[in-house]
């Protein structure tokens, strides 16, 4: 079931459609970077842009950091809030679960097809990124100066060798992926729920922008912990030097906590429901 | 190859489906008769583990449903409420992803996506996508669905929508092709018409509940009286007057008859010289039956199929 899911999901034209769009963003951003120059003010605008400026190498994580607020969560939102409501509605549904199909199995390989399609989304910005920012931007080596250390500059403003960069770049991908996986559960849960895709996809968007709101809000503060989006841009943590762990890790323990309950929830709710659509 | 014993399912407080014994024997062609709402798809949804009862129980292929599940649907071909399949997507394209999401070998796949097609009547179906189809090929393309495993047991939910009079008869033909080979079929319809030209048994539901399940022939057994007509209605009213306390109804020159001789019936009118055009013994229809037993208000059944209104 789950190779039906990828097929389906790498054959749809709406996958690569959603993605091309995702990945616009960042690279109008390094056009515009490079024609312009001008980043954002020290503490404003997105992390990395103004390092990125000085150093391409380090766009991808910009880029990661202009997605992952707002447009990847609301793709992953959309993708996962389909994913049973919209077989119900179109009514492939019945016919996949009498093949047969596990109610389970079937979960699973929807959520193994959204992270899929996060985990390509995800490497295709970075890949894009990347190049654009070593075209565009240049690679840290010649404005630097000194064309002996290739590599990276740290947020804490020490230089990082390439391979260590590399390495903390697959840590804060990785760490990205895992934040969707929260939101893909959230939505998948409620597409279990939910009779209609769109439903589901807004509800799921509709927590999001509750947990961004109460994040800012100080009488929130005894939520805060527990926010699905507390610890998203954590990951400009894994650039420190050394790297500051605390904020990622509890952001990993969040964000397991927050698939297992809802994949746990959706599971319990779908096994024994009806299908009526 | 379906028992069901106290079969209920509710919706809140409203009962779809209460207390049904359903029992489809190896090798029927069964005709699920019932007007659109009366809980037909609701119990096909639960002999195939979509709907769980709310109480009773369902046998399919002699084990238990839902709870062999696994072991059972492999073994069966199933269309409900219509057809569904992936809009962008080519038929062809749509059954491999079934066959795919079933048990089947990857092997075999074309073949048996192939044979399911040439099955329905697809065999030339191009790359069009699904989306592209008319109302008749998609149900097609459904039926093709439900035949990619050579079933042992076939559930068609109303087969035969939006088909033209053409597709109607080809299913009718495949239906029968399929039963003489050994497939039991279980066909859900609103259509009088429909189950009696297909089936040889027929449970009729009504408002969630069984009233007649019997043999076809059995159903439409004689009535213990005969139709007869004379020649010109003034014989009629001899042959009134010959035949006595016996005729029930005379409309002139047509009689009907109690008593079960037409023989003898017949010698009584010929030896008072009165001219016998036609004798036949009267049999139930099926619409009388169904009528009788799920008395008033039952008028939404489609009695001799007009405007074919798609499923609900």
């Amino acid at each position: 079931m789950i190779r039906v899911e990828l097929s389906k999901m790498v054959r749809s034209r709406r996958t690569w459609v959603t993605i091309l769009l995702i990945d616009a963003l960042p690279s109008l951003v390094a056009v515009l970077l490079s024609l312009t120059a001008i980043g954002p003010r020290p503490g404003t605008g997105p992390a990395f842009l103004s390092a990125v400026l000085t150093d391409g190498t380090l766009f991808p994580l910009a880029a990661l950091a202009i997605v992952l607020p707002l447009l990847l969560p609301i793709a992953v939102a959309l993708t996962a809030g389909e994913a049973v409501a919209g077989e119900a509605q179109q009514g492939t549904l019945r016919y996949l679960l009498v093949r047969p199909v596990g109610r389970l199995s079937f979960l699973v390989a929807k959520m193994v097809a959204v992270m899929a399609f996060v985990v390509i989304t995800i490497v295709v910005v970075a890949v894009t990124a990347y190049v654009l920012g070593v075209l565009l931007l240049g690679n840290g080596e010649v404005t630097a100066g000194s064309a002996v250390v290739p590599g990276g500059t740290s947020v804490s403003g020490t230089t990082l060798s390439t391979p260590e960069l590399v390495v903390r770049t697959a840590l804060a991908l990785a760490y990205a992926i895992l934040c969707m996986a929260g939101v893909a559960a959230i939505a998948l849960f409620l597409s279990t729920v939910a009779d209609s895709p769109l439903g589901a996809a807004l509800g799921a968007m509709a927590v999001l922008i509750a947990s961004t709101l109460l994040f800012t809000l100080d009488a929130a503060d005894v939520v805060r912990d527990v926010l699905p989006t507390r610890y998203w841009l954590a990951f400009v943590d894994l650039f420190r030097d050394p790297i500051l762990w605390r904020d990622v890790v509890r952001g990993v323990l969040l964000q397991v906590a927050y698939v297992v309950v809802f994949f746990g929830a959706a599971w319990a709710n779908f096994a024994t429901k009806d299908v009526t659509d | 190859m379906i028992r069901t014993h106290g079969l209920t399912k509710r919706f809140g407080r409203v009962a779809a489906v209460s207390d049904l014994d359903l029992d489809v024997r190896e090798g029927d062609v069964y005709g699920f008769l019932g007007p659109n709402g009366s809980g037909k798809t609701t119990t096909v949804r639960m002999l195939l583990g979509l709907v769980l009862p709310t109480s009773g129980t369902a046998e399919v292929l002699g084990r238990p449903m839902p709870g062999s599940a696994a072991e059972v649907l492999p073994q069966v071909g199933a269309m409900v409420e219509g057809p569904a399949a992936y809009g962008q997507l080519a038929g062809r394209r749509n059954l491999a992803l079934y066959d795919a999401a079933g048990r089947g070998s990857r092997s075999g796949r074309a073949g048996r996506v192939d044979d399911a097609l040439a099955r329905v009547g697809l065999s030339g179906v191009d790359k069009r996508p699904v989306h592209a189809y008319s109302l008749g090929m998609r149900q097609r393309l459904g039926l093709a669905q439900a035949l990619l495993t050579s079933p042992r047991l076939l559930v068609l939910d109303e087969p035969t929508n939006g088909l033209d009079p053409q597709g109607i008869r080809d299913i009718r033909a495949l239906l029968l092709d399929l039963n003489a080979a050994g497939t039991t079929v279980l066909v859900s319809s609103h259509l009088l018409a429909e189950i009696e030209q297909t089936c040889g048994r027929v449970g009729v539901i009504s408002r969630g509940r069984l009233v007649v399940q019997d043999d076809l022939d059995a159903l439409r057994g004689p009535t213990g009286r005969q139709l007869l007509r004379t020649l010109g209605a003034v014989h009629g009213e001899r042959a009134a007057g010959v035949l006595g306390r016996a005729v029930e109804e005379r409309d002139g020159e047509r009689l009907v008859v109690r008593g079960d001789d037409p023989a003898a019936m017949v010698a009584a009118l010929v030896a008072a010289g009165v001219p016998v055009a036609e004798v036949t013994p009267e049999r139930r229809t099926l619409e009388g039956v169904v009528l009788d037993a799920t008395g008033a208000g039952s008028d939404d059944f489609s009695v001799t199929d007009p405007g074919r209104e798609g499923a609900a």
